[in-house]
């Protein structure tokens, strides 16, 4: 990456790249920075008539308010909780069926590949009338397994670690299966410590996902306890009234643990969103 | 290579809990998917086995046709800018080398934010009266409630909002182009768009190709940006068929049509990722 690939270009070109490029970000930072500006106000502020870029009274007001009354403590708990469960345990059953579909021999094995990346072609969306029905008969709506479990079901993610497992030269098995190991042994010795960089971008992808998934919390959970952070901010008016520093600052909330991830793995998560679109190995 | 009778066992026991949760929360519901769609039901209760009744009723319902306009106005207004924008984006992060990761962060950031804090954001900034846009362009407009802009609006929320995973794919593919091609038209005098257009463009074909058709279909699947910006407003102009579906379902109650909607949606879906595989063999063989 040392050298720019597109083109050398002459400098009237890099001028106006460097432009373009600097007005697109400014465009795509502005509304975040402009809800920080607005979440550092005191309320009253915010329907002044008259307009400020930034607050005249700088006060973490807002911040103190959401998280002191009202839900979003709980949204936040829920959020994280539900994200760290649907990425340990989609992580869990990917990383053992893409090493049996990987490495291990039997029968209809490969029609049963077939059969999981079917999952692909059909939108989640599709299934929502169903997954509510055996949901509500099996008295799992509101409940943090309701919430979790259809999140768990990633061929994308098996997709990708099987991918990976294939490119592992099968001497280090064969070697570790003639010592005596279980296959579970050899994944978790051998194929896991191998893999690492791929299964922490297949994880923060995924816990990324999970927090900000919004369908299917909105469809399992019905009360005010039970929800998440992306379904709770749909109901902050009600919560709030039209509080704007408080709902800025509530969405700021929301959006920090994810945005705080990316903007520390960005390399992570781009190699697993590349992954996941079968762009990059 | 050990005999396959002895891995069987292992290999069911690996792959268990796959197969528990893929068929209990995907293939069963697939199913049933379809099955109801040939019932009368609600959203508890099967009822009676009404064979195609429930889609002689859809081909025949303008609400249906209606909000399909409507997911398909989405796309016309989606697809062409977030395609665009996303190539445009991947050219500027991959030209600066020290720049280009400050770049790729703030066009990719507001993709990872959840749902409601972009459309919180949006209905902030398009307030009425104490909105930014509004006070930017001197008007009192409220954009929601209004029919001719709601649409582009909700587009433009979803255009800053998701362009950087285009981006992501754009940057992929211009990484994955041999440096020599560009070294090689260099030494032939070639620069600036000449380079694009004969280089990069080329070689960029086929990721456009799977970019615009992903882009398609994530668009046909909106459903929470127009129901939280507008609940379907204003007179149902933004209500998408996946809005269709969540309120013959849920609010109505009437599962089995819900499910008709879906199958019918599902077919559409279906279709379209076929032409992805078409379009994208197309463009490679043509580069």
């Amino acid at each position: 990456m040392k050298v720019r690939r597109t083109g050398r270009g002459n400098l009237g070109w890099t001028l106006v790249a460097a432009l373009a490029g600097i007005v697109l970000a400014a465009l795509w930072l502005a509304p975040l920075l402009w809800a920080l500006s607005t979440s550092l106000r005191p309320e009253y502020e915010t329907i002044s008539p008259v307009f400020h870029w930034l607050p005249r009274e700088w006060t973490l007001e807002a911040y103190a308010k959401v998280l002191g009354a009202g839900n979003v403590p709980r949204w936040l708990f829920n959020s994280a909780l539900v994200a760290f469960l649907v990425t340990v345990v989609t992580m869990g059953v990917s990383l053992m069926a893409a090493y049996a579909f990987s490495q291990m021999r039997f029968r209809g094995r490969d029609a049963l590949f077939l059969l999981a990346m079917l999952a692909f072609l059909l939108p989640f969306e599709s299934l929502l009338v169903p997954l509510f029905r055996m949901m509500n008969s099996l008295g799992m709506i509101n409940s943090y397994a309701g919430i979790v479990l259809p999140q768990v079901v990633s061929p994308v993610v098996i997709y990708v670690f099987r991918q990976f497992f294939d490119a592992i030269p099968a001497d280090f098995r064969e070697a570790a299966i003639l010592d005596g190991a279980s296959p579970w042994r050899v994944l978790w010795s051998v194929y896991l410590p191998m893999s690492g960089n791929i299964v922490w971008a297949m994880a923060i992808v995924t816990f990324i996902a999970a927090w900000n998934n919004f369908l299917w919390p909105f469809i399992i959970v019905t009360s005010s306890d039970m929800m998440t952070i992306p379904l709770g901010l749909t109901q902050t008016y009600d919560a709030f009234g039209v509080r704007y520093a408080q709902l800025m600052a509530a969405a700021l909330l929301g959006a920090l643990p994810v945005a705080l991830a990316y903007l520390v793995f960005q390399r992570r998560v781009t190699h697993g969103f590349l992954a996941a679109t079968g762009l990059k190995g | 290579m050990p005999a396959r009778r002895r891995e069987t066992m292992p290999a069911l026991l690996m792959l268990a809990p796959f197969l528990a949760v893929f068929l209990l929360f995907f293939l069963v519901p697939a199913i049933q998917t379809f099955y109801l769609s040939l019932t009368e039901s609600s959203l508890t209760r099967t009822s009676a086995f009404v064979g195609l009744a429930n889609y002689a009723t859809l081909v025949q319902d303008p609400s249906f046709w209606a909000s399909l306009g409507n997911t398909f106005y989405f796309a016309l207004l989606t697809v062409p800018p977030l395609t665009i924008l996303g190539l445009l984006m991947a050219l500027l992060v991959d030209r600066f080398t020290r720049a280009g990761p400050w770049l790729q962060g703030a066009y990719f950031l507001p993709f990872v934010l959840p749902i409601s804090v972009m459309t919180l954001i949006a209905d902030w900034m398009l307030q009425p009266s104490s909105g930014i846009v509004n006070h930017l362009l001197g008007m009192q407009r409220a954009w929601f409630a209004d029919v001719h802009w709601a649409m582009p609006m909700v587009a433009i929320g979803t255009v800053w909002w998701t362009v950087g995973f285009n981006m992501l794919m754009f940057l992929a593919g211009l990484r994955n182009i041999p440096r020599e091609l560009y070294e090689a038209a260099a030494l032939d005098g070639a620069s600036g768009f000449a380079l694009f257009r004969h280089i990069t463009w080329p070689q960029l074909k086929p990721v456009a190709g799977t970019a615009l058709v992903l882009q398609l279909i994530a668009s046909l699947k909106v459903f929470g940006q127009t129901y939280i910006m507008t609940t379907g407003g204003p007179y149902n102009t933004t209500r998408v068929t996946l809005h269709y579906m969540y309120e013959t379902a849920f609010t109505q109650s009437d599962a089995g049509y819900a499910a008709a909607i879906a199958t019918a949606f599902v077919v559409i879906v279906v279709l379209l990722s076929l032409l992805q595989g078409w379009v994208a063999r197309r463009l490679g063989g043509s580069s």
